[in-house]
């Protein structure tokens, strides 16, 4: 079952690599250096990506609001 | 639990290179490996691997800010590209600004200056040196290079207690650098 919530990640980010580190389910990759990305099947909204994100680039959203988007 | 890899332990040579630097000035030069591998790495590869797996400093500030950091969000306008470009900008001049003194220390222009500049302003006299059995421009260069790495260091550690632990990583020229490399790369990609 999929959780309710999700995490999102806004343009800005700046690519460290801190959010993929600490995310326990290993749901963040950065393929292209640019911006990290966030699996939605994996992703369960836990929210310790958010907490690290030096950028504060990262918000927990319901998920479908992310869906919407 | 995750089992930890080699390259977790990198902030080891972080510290060690810094160490190295207060012993003998010349071991500054070991300092361009850290500036040159993550461009290959963006050029080459295509992404940022080096931030997200091999940069030292990074994790030295993750460590030390699990103890020391306020943990509090940064202000807004570090993230963005306004400041981010900015201070790489700013950032580079300073760089070409102690190519340039190493260039006139080589045409014999300037004599050896043996002193670590912070923050591009705090000259520290280094009494650690030993620059015996090099030409002059090298022993400059070591010095120009180690007050690069001081100054970037010291701005980390003073975003990591103010802000988060890896602070620095929202603004650090070498991360702004990687990323444009790596939009250049993937331009036209959807």
């Amino acid at each position: 079952m999929k959780s309710k919530r999700i995490a999102t990640i806004d343009t800005l980010c700046v690519a460290c690599g801190t959010c993929m580190k600490e995310c326990p389910f290993g749901a963040i990759s950065i393929p292209t250096g640019i911006k990290a990305l966030v699996n939605l099947e994996i992703c369960v909204g836990c929210g310790k990506c958010s907490k690290v994100c030096p950028a504060s680039v990262i918000t927990i959203v319901e998920r479908e609001v992310a869906y919407e988007n | 639990m995750k089992t930890k890899k080699w390259y977790d332990y990198l902030w080891v040579v972080e510290i060690t290179y810094f160490v190295l630097g207060f012993f003998n000035i010349l071991f500054a030069w070991i300092g361009m490996i850290f500036f040159v591998t993550p461009l290959a790495i963006s050029a080459i590869k295509g992404d940022k691997l080096y931030c997200n797996r091999y940069c030292g400093r990074g994790q030295l500030f993750a460590k030390l800010g699990s103890k020391f950091s306020r943990n509090r969000p940064m202000p807004p306008f570090f993230r963005t590209p306004y400041f981010r470009y900015g201070f790489l900008a700013f950032f580079m001049a300073m760089f070409f600004n102690m190519i340039f003194a190493t260039y006139l220390v080589f045409a014999g222009v300037s004599s050896l200056s043996e002193t670590l500049t912070l923050l591009w302003t705090f000259k520290v006299p280094w009494a650690f040196a030993n620059t015996s059995g090099v030409t002059t421009w090298i022993a400059q260069y070591a010095f120009g290079f180690y007050s690069v790495m001081m100054t970037s260091t010291i701005l980390g550690i003073v975003t990591m207690v103010l802000f988060k632990p890896r602070g620095f990583c929202v603004y650090c020229p070498m991360g702004t650098m990687t990323q444009g490399i790596c939009k250049l790369k993937h331009k036209g990609e959807s």
